[in-house]
Protein backbone atom coordinates (compact mmCIF):
# COMPACT_ATOMS: atom_id res chain seq x y z
CA UNK A 1 0.00 0.00 0.00
CA UNK A 2 2.57 2.46 0.89
CA UNK A 3 4.71 1.51 -2.32
CA UNK A 4 1.53 2.24 -4.22
CA UNK A 5 1.35 5.74 -2.93
CA UNK A 6 4.92 6.38 -3.03
CA UNK A 7 4.55 5.04 -6.77
CA UNK A 8 1.26 7.80 -7.89
CA UNK A 9 3.65 10.49 -5.54
CA UNK A 10 6.29 9.83 -7.89
CA UNK A 11 4.36 9.64 -11.13
CA UNK A 12 3.13 12.75 -9.93
CA UNK A 13 5.65 14.84 -9.28
CA UNK A 14 6.95 13.39 -12.83
CA UNK A 15 4.11 14.81 -14.36
CA UNK A 16 3.06 17.92 -12.81
CA UNK A 17 6.08 19.29 -11.16
CA UNK A 18 9.38 18.43 -12.74
CA UNK A 19 10.20 20.51 -15.45
CA UNK A 20 8.04 23.08 -14.31
CA UNK A 21 5.26 21.14 -15.95
CA UNK A 22 2.91 23.07 -14.20
CA UNK A 23 3.62 26.30 -16.11
CA UNK A 24 2.78 24.55 -19.82
CA UNK A 25 -0.11 22.79 -17.97
CA UNK A 26 -1.53 26.48 -17.00
CA UNK A 27 -0.91 28.02 -20.61
CA UNK A 28 -2.16 24.79 -22.68
CA UNK A 29 -5.36 25.21 -20.27
CA UNK A 30 -5.53 28.79 -21.47
CA UNK A 31 -5.35 27.66 -24.80
CA UNK A 32 -8.41 25.29 -24.47
CA UNK A 33 -10.39 28.09 -22.83
CA UNK A 34 -9.44 30.71 -25.48
CA UNK A 35 -9.93 28.44 -28.66
CA UNK A 36 -13.81 27.79 -26.78
CA UNK A 37 -14.64 31.20 -25.76
CA UNK A 38 -13.94 33.05 -29.14
CA UNK A 39 -15.64 29.75 -30.75
CA UNK A 40 -18.66 30.25 -28.95
CA UNK A 41 -18.74 34.18 -29.69
CA UNK A 42 -18.04 33.52 -33.31
CA UNK A 43 -20.56 30.79 -33.10
CA UNK A 44 -23.55 32.33 -31.84
CA UNK A 45 -22.78 35.70 -34.03
CA UNK A 46 -22.83 33.51 -37.38
CA UNK A 47 -26.32 31.33 -35.50
CA UNK A 48 -28.30 34.51 -34.72
CA UNK A 49 -27.64 35.76 -38.12
CA UNK A 50 -28.32 32.20 -40.52
CA UNK A 51 -31.27 31.73 -37.87
CA UNK A 52 -32.71 35.27 -38.81
CA UNK A 53 -32.09 35.26 -42.63
CA UNK A 54 -33.81 31.48 -42.67
CA UNK A 55 -36.93 32.63 -40.53
CA UNK A 56 -37.33 35.39 -42.22
CA UNK A 57 -37.37 33.74 -45.91
CA UNK A 58 -39.93 31.06 -44.52
CA UNK A 59 -42.25 34.14 -43.15
CA UNK A 60 -41.81 35.51 -46.38
CA UNK A 61 -43.04 32.45 -48.34
CA UNK A 62 -46.01 32.31 -45.66
CA UNK A 63 -46.75 35.68 -46.76
CA UNK A 64 -46.70 34.48 -50.55
CA UNK A 65 -44.19 37.10 -50.65
CA UNK A 66 -40.48 36.65 -52.14
CA UNK A 67 -37.22 38.46 -52.11
CA UNK A 68 -34.40 38.33 -53.97
CA UNK A 69 -31.47 39.14 -51.82
CA UNK A 70 -33.45 36.44 -48.73
CA UNK A 71 -33.67 33.91 -51.40
CA UNK A 72 -30.23 34.18 -52.21
CA UNK A 73 -28.74 34.44 -49.03
CA UNK A 74 -31.15 31.41 -47.68
CA UNK A 75 -29.54 29.67 -50.16
CA UNK A 76 -25.99 30.32 -48.75
CA UNK A 77 -27.23 29.23 -45.58
CA UNK A 78 -28.49 26.07 -46.48
CA UNK A 79 -25.45 25.17 -48.16
CA UNK A 80 -23.43 26.56 -45.23
CA UNK A 81 -25.52 24.18 -42.80
CA UNK A 82 -25.51 21.07 -45.13
CA UNK A 83 -21.97 21.07 -45.71
CA UNK A 84 -20.15 22.06 -41.80
CA UNK A 85 -23.10 19.62 -40.39
CA UNK A 86 -22.10 16.53 -43.33
CA UNK A 87 -18.19 16.61 -42.75
CA UNK A 88 -16.11 15.75 -40.15
CA UNK A 89 -14.76 18.84 -37.70
CA UNK A 90 -11.24 17.31 -37.87
CA UNK A 91 -11.39 17.56 -42.12
CA UNK A 92 -12.97 21.11 -41.99
CA UNK A 93 -9.78 22.23 -39.91
CA UNK A 94 -7.40 20.57 -42.13
CA UNK A 95 -9.16 22.31 -45.52
CA UNK A 96 -9.17 25.59 -42.96
CA UNK A 97 -5.26 25.02 -42.19
CA UNK A 98 -3.70 23.90 -45.09
CA UNK A 99 -6.09 25.36 -47.99
CA UNK A 100 -8.32 27.93 -47.23
CA UNK A 101 -5.82 29.80 -44.30
CA UNK A 102 -2.71 28.15 -45.61
CA UNK A 103 -1.05 31.54 -45.45
CA UNK A 104 -1.43 32.21 -41.79
CA UNK A 105 0.98 31.42 -38.93
CA UNK A 106 -1.35 31.93 -36.33
CA UNK A 107 -3.11 28.47 -35.71
CA UNK A 108 -4.65 28.98 -32.65
CA UNK A 109 -6.67 31.36 -35.25
CA UNK A 110 -6.99 28.42 -37.49
CA UNK A 111 -8.81 26.57 -34.62
CA UNK A 112 -11.30 29.39 -33.67
CA UNK A 113 -12.07 29.95 -36.84
CA UNK A 114 -12.76 26.20 -37.76
CA UNK A 115 -14.31 25.66 -34.30
CA UNK A 116 -16.53 29.01 -34.31
CA UNK A 117 -17.77 28.12 -38.02
CA UNK A 118 -18.33 24.57 -37.30
CA UNK A 119 -20.70 25.74 -33.99
CA UNK A 120 -22.04 28.54 -35.77
CA UNK A 121 -24.30 25.58 -37.83
CA UNK A 122 -25.49 23.75 -34.92
CA UNK A 123 -26.16 27.24 -33.13
CA UNK A 124 -28.34 28.22 -36.09
CA UNK A 125 -30.36 25.31 -35.79
CA UNK A 126 -31.12 25.51 -31.86
CA UNK A 127 -32.22 29.46 -32.47
CA UNK A 128 -34.41 28.78 -35.38
CA UNK A 129 -35.74 25.88 -33.36
CA UNK A 130 -35.99 28.45 -30.22
CA UNK A 131 -37.59 31.17 -32.53
CA UNK A 132 -40.37 28.40 -34.06
CA UNK A 133 -41.34 27.63 -30.30
CA UNK A 134 -42.78 31.17 -30.02
CA UNK A 135 -46.05 31.38 -30.24
CA UNK A 136 -47.14 33.41 -33.60
CA UNK A 137 -48.99 35.59 -31.80
CA UNK A 138 -45.47 37.49 -30.49
CA UNK A 139 -45.08 38.57 -34.32
CA UNK A 140 -48.19 39.84 -34.82
CA UNK A 141 -48.67 41.64 -31.63
CA UNK A 142 -45.21 43.04 -32.05
CA UNK A 143 -45.73 44.05 -35.94
CA UNK A 144 -49.31 45.55 -34.94
CA UNK A 145 -47.52 47.69 -33.00
CA UNK A 146 -45.55 49.26 -35.89
CA UNK A 147 -42.65 47.42 -35.59
CA UNK A 148 -40.63 45.95 -38.64
CA UNK A 149 -39.59 42.41 -38.53
CA UNK A 150 -36.17 42.37 -37.86
CA UNK A 151 -37.48 45.33 -34.72
CA UNK A 152 -39.74 42.58 -33.45
CA UNK A 153 -37.15 39.78 -33.60
CA UNK A 154 -34.67 41.73 -31.91
CA UNK A 155 -37.01 43.19 -29.02
CA UNK A 156 -39.78 40.70 -28.74
CA UNK A 157 -38.93 36.80 -30.53
CA UNK A 158 -34.85 36.40 -29.82
CA UNK A 159 -35.13 37.68 -26.15
CA UNK A 160 -37.68 34.96 -25.29
CA UNK A 161 -36.46 32.61 -27.94
CA UNK A 162 -32.65 32.87 -26.33
CA UNK A 163 -34.17 32.18 -22.90
CA UNK A 164 -36.15 29.06 -24.18
CA UNK A 165 -32.82 27.37 -25.88
CA UNK A 166 -30.75 28.38 -22.62
CA UNK A 167 -30.30 24.42 -21.93
CA UNK A 168 -29.16 23.43 -25.91
CA UNK A 169 -27.07 26.37 -25.95
CA UNK A 170 -25.30 25.13 -22.73
CA UNK A 171 -24.63 21.69 -24.29
CA UNK A 172 -23.19 23.17 -27.63
CA UNK A 173 -20.95 25.05 -25.42
CA UNK A 174 -19.79 22.00 -23.75
CA UNK A 175 -19.69 20.32 -27.01
CA UNK A 176 -17.71 22.44 -28.23
CA UNK A 177 -15.02 22.12 -25.37
CA UNK A 178 -14.73 18.94 -25.71
CA UNK A 179 -14.02 18.44 -29.49
CA UNK A 180 -11.62 21.75 -29.38
CA UNK A 181 -9.31 18.44 -27.88
CA UNK A 182 -8.46 17.66 -31.70
CA UNK A 183 -6.60 20.85 -32.56
CA UNK A 184 -3.48 19.76 -31.58
CA UNK A 185 -3.22 17.69 -34.92
CA UNK A 186 -2.54 21.41 -36.25
CA UNK A 187 0.22 21.86 -33.62
CA UNK A 188 -1.68 23.78 -30.93
CA UNK A 189 -0.43 23.07 -27.73
CA UNK A 190 -4.25 22.81 -26.05
CA UNK A 191 -5.07 20.66 -23.35
CA UNK A 192 -4.56 17.27 -24.76
CA UNK A 193 -1.42 18.25 -26.40
CA UNK A 194 0.07 18.82 -23.03
CA UNK A 195 -0.80 15.41 -22.04
CA UNK A 196 0.81 13.88 -25.02
CA UNK A 197 3.88 15.89 -24.94
CA UNK A 198 4.17 14.68 -21.00
CA UNK A 199 3.57 10.89 -21.88
CA UNK A 200 6.47 11.66 -24.71
CA UNK A 201 9.00 12.30 -21.84
CA UNK A 202 8.12 10.27 -19.32
CA UNK A 203 6.68 7.39 -21.30
CA UNK A 204 3.76 7.54 -18.27
CA UNK A 205 0.60 7.80 -19.67
CA UNK A 206 -1.97 7.22 -16.46
CA UNK A 207 -1.33 10.55 -14.73
CA UNK A 208 -1.44 12.94 -17.27
CA UNK A 209 -4.30 11.76 -19.03
CA UNK A 210 -6.20 11.01 -15.92
CA UNK A 211 -4.83 14.42 -15.14
CA UNK A 212 -6.37 16.14 -17.86
CA UNK A 213 -9.82 14.55 -18.47
CA UNK A 214 -10.55 15.34 -14.79
CA UNK A 215 -9.22 19.18 -15.77
CA UNK A 216 -11.75 18.33 -18.27
CA UNK A 217 -14.30 17.49 -16.58
CA UNK A 218 -14.31 20.07 -13.73
CA UNK A 219 -14.34 22.25 -16.70
CA UNK A 220 -17.31 21.13 -18.25
CA UNK A 221 -18.97 21.08 -14.40
CA UNK A 222 -18.03 24.25 -13.83
CA UNK A 223 -20.23 25.32 -17.46
CA UNK A 224 -23.01 23.79 -16.08
CA UNK A 225 -23.14 25.36 -13.05
CA UNK A 226 -22.46 29.19 -14.31
CA UNK A 227 -25.84 27.97 -17.03
CA UNK A 228 -27.77 26.80 -14.59
CA UNK A 229 -27.67 29.93 -12.62
CA UNK A 230 -27.78 31.88 -16.03
CA UNK A 231 -31.13 30.36 -16.55
CA UNK A 232 -32.30 30.59 -12.78
CA UNK A 233 -31.39 34.72 -13.33
CA UNK A 234 -33.87 34.80 -16.73
CA UNK A 235 -36.59 33.04 -15.17
CA UNK A 236 -36.58 35.32 -12.12
CA UNK A 237 -36.74 38.57 -13.94
CA UNK B 1 -69.41 60.71 -38.49
CA UNK B 2 -69.23 60.64 -42.20
CA UNK B 3 -65.93 60.98 -43.68
CA UNK B 4 -64.56 57.93 -44.70
CA UNK B 5 -61.53 56.26 -42.98
CA UNK B 6 -60.95 52.84 -44.31
CA UNK B 7 -62.57 51.75 -48.27
CA UNK B 8 -62.19 48.22 -48.91
CA UNK B 9 -62.64 47.18 -52.08
CA UNK B 10 -63.21 43.68 -54.19
CA UNK B 11 -61.03 42.12 -51.00
CA UNK B 12 -60.12 38.75 -51.38
CA UNK B 13 -57.86 36.29 -49.39
CA UNK B 14 -57.40 32.94 -51.07
CA UNK B 15 -55.17 29.87 -49.35
CA UNK B 16 -53.23 26.93 -50.61
CA UNK B 17 -53.29 28.00 -54.34
CA UNK B 18 -57.02 29.19 -54.28
CA UNK B 19 -58.28 25.94 -52.40
CA UNK B 20 -59.38 28.08 -49.73
CA UNK B 21 -60.96 31.38 -50.23
CA UNK B 22 -61.53 32.89 -47.06
CA UNK B 23 -62.73 36.00 -48.53
CA UNK B 24 -64.52 37.01 -51.87
CA UNK B 25 -64.72 40.06 -53.19
CA UNK B 26 -65.44 42.19 -49.94
CA UNK B 27 -66.49 45.86 -49.99
CA UNK B 28 -67.16 48.02 -47.06
CA UNK B 29 -66.44 51.82 -46.20
CA UNK B 30 -65.85 52.50 -42.42
CA UNK B 31 -66.10 55.84 -41.62
CA UNK B 32 -64.72 58.13 -38.69
CA UNK B 33 -65.89 57.03 -34.95
CA UNK B 34 -68.14 54.47 -36.32
CA UNK B 35 -68.15 51.56 -34.05
CA UNK B 36 -68.53 48.70 -36.58
CA UNK B 37 -69.28 45.41 -35.02
CA UNK B 38 -68.48 42.39 -37.64
CA UNK B 39 -70.52 38.70 -36.67
CA UNK B 40 -71.31 35.45 -38.26
CA UNK B 41 -70.61 31.39 -38.05
CA UNK B 42 -66.91 30.08 -37.12
CA UNK B 43 -64.85 30.02 -40.33
CA UNK B 44 -67.23 32.65 -42.19
CA UNK B 45 -63.94 35.06 -42.54
CA UNK B 46 -64.36 37.40 -39.98
CA UNK B 47 -60.85 37.54 -38.93
CA UNK B 48 -59.51 37.34 -41.99
CA UNK B 49 -61.48 40.27 -42.95
CA UNK B 50 -59.56 41.74 -39.95
CA UNK B 51 -56.34 41.05 -40.33
CA UNK B 52 -56.13 42.11 -43.70
CA UNK B 53 -57.36 45.80 -42.40
CA UNK B 54 -53.59 45.92 -40.91
CA UNK B 55 -52.05 43.59 -43.25
CA UNK B 56 -51.17 40.97 -40.71
CA UNK B 57 -52.85 38.49 -43.79
CA UNK B 58 -51.57 39.89 -46.68
CA UNK B 59 -54.86 39.96 -49.53
CA UNK B 60 -54.39 38.25 -52.72
CA UNK B 61 -56.36 41.02 -54.67
CA UNK B 62 -58.72 44.06 -53.69
CA UNK B 63 -57.51 47.27 -52.32
CA UNK B 64 -57.65 48.85 -49.04
CA UNK B 65 -57.64 52.68 -48.97
CA UNK B 66 -56.68 54.62 -45.92
CA UNK B 67 -56.50 58.35 -45.60
CA UNK B 68 -56.80 57.96 -49.38
CA UNK B 69 -53.45 55.63 -49.93
CA UNK B 70 -54.21 52.17 -50.85
CA UNK B 71 -52.25 50.28 -48.15
CA UNK B 72 -51.42 47.34 -50.88
CA UNK B 73 -49.70 49.68 -53.09
CA UNK B 74 -46.13 47.89 -53.11
CA UNK B 75 -44.06 51.26 -52.29
CA UNK B 76 -46.28 52.02 -48.93
CA UNK B 77 -44.27 51.68 -45.73
CA UNK B 78 -46.91 49.24 -44.03
CA UNK B 79 -45.20 49.73 -40.48
CA UNK B 80 -46.60 53.38 -40.45
CA UNK B 81 -50.04 52.67 -41.01
CA UNK B 82 -49.83 49.75 -38.69
CA UNK B 83 -48.93 52.38 -36.23
CA UNK B 84 -52.21 54.30 -36.64
CA UNK B 85 -54.48 50.66 -36.22
CA UNK B 86 -54.42 49.24 -32.88
CA UNK B 87 -54.73 45.39 -33.17
CA UNK B 88 -56.22 43.61 -29.92
CA UNK B 89 -56.27 39.67 -30.20
CA UNK B 90 -58.36 36.99 -28.76
CA UNK B 91 -55.32 35.43 -26.64
CA UNK B 92 -53.96 38.78 -25.78
CA UNK B 93 -50.58 38.24 -26.93
CA UNK B 94 -48.40 40.02 -24.07
CA UNK B 95 -45.22 40.07 -24.17
CA UNK B 96 -44.52 37.89 -21.25
CA UNK B 97 -40.53 38.56 -20.84
CA UNK B 98 -41.49 43.06 -19.72
CA UNK B 99 -43.27 43.50 -17.58
CA UNK B 100 -46.68 45.99 -18.15
CA UNK B 101 -45.27 48.77 -18.27
CA UNK B 102 -42.70 47.71 -20.71
CA UNK B 103 -45.38 46.39 -22.50
CA UNK B 104 -46.75 49.57 -22.70
CA UNK B 105 -43.95 51.54 -23.50
CA UNK B 106 -41.66 49.66 -26.03
CA UNK B 107 -43.52 50.64 -28.63
CA UNK B 108 -43.97 54.35 -28.58
CA UNK B 109 -40.08 54.84 -27.41
CA UNK B 110 -38.54 52.63 -30.25
CA UNK B 111 -41.00 54.06 -32.61
CA UNK B 112 -41.88 57.36 -31.63
CA UNK B 113 -39.68 60.34 -30.76
CA UNK B 114 -41.24 60.68 -27.28
CA UNK B 115 -39.02 61.05 -24.19
CA UNK B 116 -39.32 58.13 -21.31
CA UNK B 117 -41.13 60.52 -18.83
CA UNK B 118 -43.55 61.27 -21.46
CA UNK B 119 -44.74 57.96 -22.48
CA UNK B 120 -44.09 56.39 -18.91
CA UNK B 121 -47.06 59.31 -17.60
CA UNK B 122 -49.09 58.60 -20.39
CA UNK B 123 -48.63 54.46 -20.14
CA UNK B 124 -49.33 55.69 -15.84
CA UNK B 125 -52.27 57.61 -16.99
CA UNK B 126 -53.79 55.12 -19.14
CA UNK B 127 -53.35 52.23 -16.75
CA UNK B 128 -55.40 54.23 -13.87
CA UNK B 129 -58.35 54.30 -16.89
CA UNK B 130 -58.42 50.69 -16.95
CA UNK B 131 -58.11 50.39 -12.97
CA UNK B 132 -54.64 48.79 -13.22
CA UNK B 133 -52.20 51.46 -11.73
CA UNK B 134 -50.81 49.48 -9.25
CA UNK B 135 -49.99 46.50 -11.75
CA UNK B 136 -47.33 48.37 -13.91
CA UNK B 137 -44.50 46.26 -12.61
CA UNK B 138 -46.27 42.98 -12.73
CA UNK B 139 -45.51 40.53 -16.00
CA UNK B 140 -48.27 39.60 -18.04
CA UNK B 141 -48.11 35.68 -16.11
CA UNK B 142 -48.91 37.25 -12.75
CA UNK B 143 -52.60 38.85 -14.12
CA UNK B 144 -56.06 37.30 -14.87
CA UNK B 145 -57.51 37.06 -17.94
CA UNK B 146 -59.42 39.99 -18.34
CA UNK B 147 -56.48 42.24 -16.88
CA UNK B 148 -54.24 41.01 -19.71
CA UNK B 149 -56.81 42.25 -21.95
CA UNK B 150 -57.64 45.46 -20.32
CA UNK B 151 -53.41 45.98 -20.57
CA UNK B 152 -53.80 44.61 -24.21
CA UNK B 153 -56.09 47.22 -25.62
CA UNK B 154 -54.15 49.98 -23.18
CA UNK B 155 -50.98 48.84 -25.03
CA UNK B 156 -52.47 49.35 -28.47
CA UNK B 157 -54.30 52.53 -27.41
CA UNK B 158 -50.38 54.14 -26.10
CA UNK B 159 -49.68 54.58 -30.16
CA UNK B 160 -52.80 56.49 -30.26
CA UNK B 161 -53.97 55.12 -33.07
CA UNK B 162 -56.57 56.52 -35.49
CA UNK B 163 -58.48 53.15 -35.29
CA UNK B 164 -58.63 49.74 -32.82
CA UNK B 165 -59.05 46.21 -34.36
CA UNK B 166 -60.37 43.41 -32.06
CA UNK B 167 -60.47 40.33 -32.70
CA UNK B 168 -62.76 38.31 -30.46
CA UNK B 169 -61.31 40.14 -27.57
CA UNK B 170 -63.80 38.27 -24.78
CA UNK B 171 -63.79 34.48 -25.93
CA UNK B 172 -60.98 33.46 -24.38
CA UNK B 173 -61.92 34.89 -20.98
CA UNK B 174 -63.92 32.94 -18.30
CA UNK B 175 -67.28 34.44 -18.21
CA UNK B 176 -67.09 36.36 -15.03
CA UNK B 177 -64.10 38.86 -16.69
CA UNK B 178 -66.14 39.32 -19.99
CA UNK B 179 -67.44 42.33 -18.34
CA UNK B 180 -64.40 44.22 -17.49
CA UNK B 181 -63.37 43.89 -20.57
CA UNK B 182 -66.29 45.31 -22.75
CA UNK B 183 -66.40 48.49 -20.02
CA UNK B 184 -63.23 49.70 -21.48
CA UNK B 185 -64.45 48.71 -24.82
CA UNK B 186 -67.53 50.95 -24.64
CA UNK B 187 -65.53 53.71 -22.59
CA UNK B 188 -63.23 53.84 -25.83
CA UNK B 189 -66.48 53.73 -28.07
CA UNK B 190 -68.23 56.92 -26.14
CA UNK B 191 -64.88 58.87 -26.77
CA UNK B 192 -65.33 58.61 -30.45
CA UNK B 193 -62.55 55.86 -31.29
CA UNK B 194 -63.31 54.11 -34.45
CA UNK B 195 -63.63 50.22 -33.87
CA UNK B 196 -63.78 47.22 -35.86
CA UNK B 197 -64.89 44.52 -33.26
CA UNK B 198 -65.37 40.99 -34.37
CA UNK B 199 -67.38 39.44 -31.66
CA UNK B 200 -69.98 36.99 -30.25
CA UNK B 201 -71.00 38.99 -27.56
CA UNK B 202 -74.48 40.36 -29.35
CA UNK B 203 -75.50 42.43 -26.20
CA UNK B 204 -72.47 44.64 -26.62
CA UNK B 205 -73.09 44.67 -30.75
CA UNK B 206 -76.67 45.83 -29.87
CA UNK B 207 -75.87 48.52 -27.39
CA UNK B 208 -72.85 50.22 -28.60
CA UNK B 209 -72.44 49.44 -32.86
CA UNK B 210 -73.20 51.82 -35.02
CA UNK B 211 -73.15 49.27 -37.88
CA UNK B 212 -73.56 45.58 -37.67
CA UNK B 213 -71.86 43.34 -40.48
CA UNK B 214 -72.84 39.83 -41.22
CA UNK B 215 -69.92 37.88 -43.10
CA UNK B 216 -70.84 33.90 -44.16
CA UNK B 217 -68.78 31.99 -46.69
CA UNK B 218 -66.08 35.01 -46.94
CA UNK B 219 -68.96 37.41 -47.85
CA UNK B 220 -70.55 39.84 -46.38
CA UNK B 221 -74.10 38.89 -46.70
CA UNK B 222 -75.63 41.59 -44.87
CA UNK B 223 -75.27 44.78 -43.16
CA UNK B 224 -76.79 47.46 -41.46
CA UNK B 225 -77.60 49.17 -38.13
CA UNK B 226 -78.17 46.97 -34.97
CA UNK B 227 -81.95 47.41 -35.34
CA UNK B 228 -82.14 46.26 -38.88
CA UNK B 229 -79.42 43.16 -38.34
CA UNK B 230 -81.57 41.88 -35.30
CA UNK B 231 -84.67 42.86 -35.28
CA UNK B 232 -85.38 42.71 -38.81
CA UNK B 233 -83.07 40.84 -40.69
CA UNK B 234 -83.46 39.83 -44.21
CA UNK B 235 -81.34 37.02 -45.60
CA UNK B 236 -82.16 33.40 -44.21
CA UNK B 237 -78.82 32.68 -43.05
CA UNK B 238 -78.28 35.46 -41.02
CA UNK B 239 -81.91 34.80 -39.53
CA UNK B 240 -80.59 31.06 -39.18
CA UNK B 241 -77.24 32.33 -37.21
CA UNK B 242 -79.10 34.22 -35.18
CA UNK B 243 -81.59 31.28 -34.26
CA UNK B 244 -78.63 29.93 -32.86
CA UNK B 245 -76.84 32.67 -31.27
CA UNK B 246 -79.85 34.65 -29.53
CA UNK B 247 -81.25 31.77 -27.32
N1 LIG C 1 -53.44 30.48 -42.72
C1 LIG C 1 -54.49 29.82 -43.24
N2 LIG C 1 -54.29 28.77 -44.07
C2 LIG C 1 -55.33 28.11 -44.61
N3 LIG C 1 -56.62 28.40 -44.39
C3 LIG C 1 -56.89 29.42 -43.57
C4 LIG C 1 -55.85 30.19 -42.95
N4 LIG C 1 -56.42 31.16 -42.18
C5 LIG C 1 -57.75 31.00 -42.33
N5 LIG C 1 -58.04 29.96 -43.14
C6 LIG C 1 -59.40 29.52 -43.54
O1 LIG C 1 -60.13 30.63 -43.97
C7 LIG C 1 -61.49 30.54 -43.54
C8 LIG C 1 -61.86 31.77 -42.76
O2 LIG C 1 -61.14 31.78 -41.54
P1 LIG C 1 -61.28 32.94 -40.43
O3 LIG C 1 -61.14 34.24 -41.11
O4 LIG C 1 -60.35 32.61 -39.34
O5 LIG C 1 -62.80 32.73 -39.95
P2 LIG C 1 -63.51 33.30 -38.64
O6 LIG C 1 -62.61 34.27 -37.98
O7 LIG C 1 -64.77 33.89 -39.14
O8 LIG C 1 -63.79 32.11 -37.78
C9 LIG C 1 -61.60 29.26 -42.76
O9 LIG C 1 -62.11 28.25 -43.62
C10 LIG C 1 -60.17 28.95 -42.37
O10 LIG C 1 -60.00 27.57 -42.23
MG1 LIG D 1 -61.73 34.20 -36.03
Amino acid sequence: MKEWFAEIATAFSQTFIEANRWKALLSSIGVTLRITFFALILGLILGILVAVVRSSHDQLEMDGKSNKIINILNSLCSLYLTVIRGTPVMVQMMIMYFVIMASTTNKILVGTITFGINSGAYVAEIIRSGIMSIDKGQMEAGRSLGFNYVQTMGFIIIPQAIKNILPALGNEFIALLKETSIVNIIGIKDLTKWAMNVQGRTYEAFMPFIGIAAIYLVIVIGISKLMSLLERKMRNE
Amino acid sequence: MNEVLIKVENLSRHFIGGKIKALTDVSYEIKKGQVVVVIGPSGSGKSTFLRCLNMLEIPTSGSIVVDGVNILDKNVDINQYRMKMGMVFQHFNLFPHMDILTNMTIAPLKLKKQTPEEVKEKAMQLLARVGLEDRADAYPNQLSGGQKQRIAIVRALMMDPEVMLFDEPTSALDPEMVGEVLDVMKELAKQGMTMVVVTHEMGFAKEVADRVVFMSDGQILEEGNPKEIFEHPRCARLKDFLAKVLI
